[in-house]
């Protein structure tokens, strides 16, 4: 029998604390959609979508009443387009990104990924028609995302790409100058991309995966951080604990919702994917569990031990609650999306570089910062290579999601609205790089012994 | 199948009988109860047994929160597998 306790617990987590399941992201395979035709391959995939999705917001409408808990977004990945879209004989995939926004529009969804190519060893025909496709593709769609794979431990670096990266970013930028460069807030570089991301704007459903799977994110930094309040001054032992309990009953929560899109969608359960993602709403962010750890605000030194206890023992509670986890399960900390991260920029404790620091022990990487928008290309693909490496290096995924923010400087506030927030605009180290992004070629990757 | 129905607002005459009276027009047996008074609010707590319910579950949560809203309190109604799954393995 369920204790009176227990039940007013949970609903204090979910009414008071924000505990809610971030989203629930329909992978779906569109390889068998492959036609030669670009319009012929434009239908297939339109109704491949809109069939298996019809019932996707509804049926998680039906299951956020039956629990009594959130479920905040519906969403669609699909496979990386470059792949799909390869046998079509065209010069720009843009009509295709227009195909998913209108196939996203009709099944009531706020984004759909997967305009995508993975491109960490070279990059194929395809591959380029659809990185050249990105900035008018996401200056003239919604509800698209994108994302390119640069690198991966296993292939090295693809430099050439990092440096194209610069100029599409640039470009995006400047196409969507009329709304702050907001094109630049869906589309993320990676390395060691994975292929089950139920998160926006990374997700794509990878070639390795099935059919169709439901893959759910799971939320609730309010949750940890209300727990951790609760125990001020308590050892790292009791700090642990406490981190891995509560990322155990959130990914519960997870899980039942998983379970039960996947059984009344007649669809797989793919996996829960751990992460707590902030929101820009007070007391839904990642930064002040920092805070309540014991920071003054997240940039402080400790801030990087105290990202890493988090992140280890999110997964360490998540594990034992789910069959299957997987995405990038840890801890995000985009600047624009979490409050006590844009409090953090205000008073200046916050820095590009303690960012970078930040991301070798976090779940992903550079998310969501604003740059002024006079950033060089050169200057980009630098922070992107940096990046990169770390994610090549150590074995983890990285990503940048970085918005130059066309005609504003560093410490002008920049509005994206919504889930995306608001952010100051961040200064960066402009001394050029130029001569060592335009080598060009591929970073070898890395030994995988010898580990110091 | 049971669920959780879950009362919380500013005391007044009439809300056990109100709810009560809802759950019974829907066929719904009261299993367990938890109430009390914390300065003027009410709080309490039933578990519910919904399997004899006469309409949709997703109505009956509707219902209930707008009875809830008619007489100023928060009334909401919930599977009872998100309280299990949170809390046993």
């Amino acid at each position: 029998m369920i204790s009176m306790s227990e039940a007013r617990k949970t609903n204090e987590m979910i009414l008071e604390e924000k505990l809610d399941v971030r989203t629930i992201t329909m992978g779906i395979n569109i390889m068998d959609c492959a036609d030669s035709n670009l319009k012929t391959f434009c239908n297939k995939v339109y109704d491949k979508i809109t069939s298996l999705a019809q019932n996707l917001v509804k049926t998680g409408d039906e299951i956020a009443l039956d629990f009594g808990i959130p479920i905040v977004n519906k969403r669609i990945s699909v496979t990386p387009i470059a792949i799909a879209a390869s046998a079509c004989d065209c010069d720009s995939y843009v009509e295709i990104a227009r195909t998913l926004d209108r196939a996203a529009m009709e099944v009531g969804i706020n984004f759909i990924g997967g305009f995508s190519a993975l491109v960490q060893k070279g990059i194929t025909k395809s591959d380029r028609t659809l990185i050249n496709s990105v900035s008018e593709a996401l200056s003239t769609t919604e509800r698209v995302c994108s994302s390119i794979n640069l690198g991966s431990s296993r292939s090295g670096i693809d430099m050439n790409a990092v440096k194209l990266m610069g100029s599409v970013i640039k470009e995006t930028a400047y196409l969507t100058r009329d709304r702050d460069s907001l094109g630049c807030t869906k589309f993320v570089v990676f390395c060691n991309a994975v292929e089950d991301n139920p998160f926006m704007a990374g997700a794509f459903h990878g070639p390795g995966e099935g059919d169709c799977a439901i893959n759910v994110g799971i939320s609730g930094p309010g949750v940890v951080r209300k727990a951790l309040e609760e125990k001020q001054g308590a050892d790292f032992e009791t700090l642990c604990e406490t981190v891995k309990r509560t990322a155990f009953k959130i990914t519960r929560a997870g899980q039942l919702v998983a379970k039960e899109a996947s059984k009344r969608l007649g669809v797989p359960f793919g996996i829960i994917d751990l992460s707590l993602a902030p929101t820009p709403v007070l007391g839904d962010s990642v930064a002040m569990i920092l805070q309540a750890m014991g920071l003054e605000y997240v940039g402080a030194p400790g801030t990087t031990a105290a990202l890493a206890i988090l992140n280890d023992n999110v997964k360490k509670g998540g594990v034992m609650a789910s069959s299957f986890v997987g995405g990038l399960s840890g801890a995000f900390i985009p600047v624009s999306e979490d409050y006590g991260m844009i409090k953090a920029v205000e008073a200046n404790a916050l820095t590009l570089e303690k960012l970078e620091a930040m991301t070798c022990v976090c779940s992903v990487g550079l998310d969501m910062i604003a740059i002024p928008g006079d950033t060089s290309e050169s200057t980009i693909s630098g922070i992107i290579a940096d990046e990169m490496a770390i994610g090549m290096i150590n074995n983890k995924t990285t990503a940048v999601r970085i918005i130059p923010v066309h005609g504003k400087k560093a410490g002008e506030k920049v509005v994206f609205g919504g889930l995306l927030g608001y952010a100051p605009i961040m200064e960066v180290n402009n001394y050029d790089c130029s001569a060592f992004i335009n080598r060009g070629g591929r970073i070898p990757p890395p030994i995988h012994s010898f580990k110091n | 199948m049971k669920a959780i129905v879950t009362v919380l607002g500013k005391d007044r005459v009439g809300i056990m009988a109100k709810v009560c009276g809802y759950l019974a027009e829907k066929n719904v047996n009261i299993l367990d109860v938890s109430q009390t008074i914390i300065k003027e609010y009410f709080d309490m707590i039933m578990i519910v047994d919904v399997s004899g319910l006469n309409c949709s579950f997703a109505e009956f949560t509707t219902d209930l929160d707008l009875l809830g809203k008619e007489i100023g309190l928060m009334i909401r109604a919930q599977k009872e597998e998100i309280f299990k799954s949170m809390y046993r393995v």
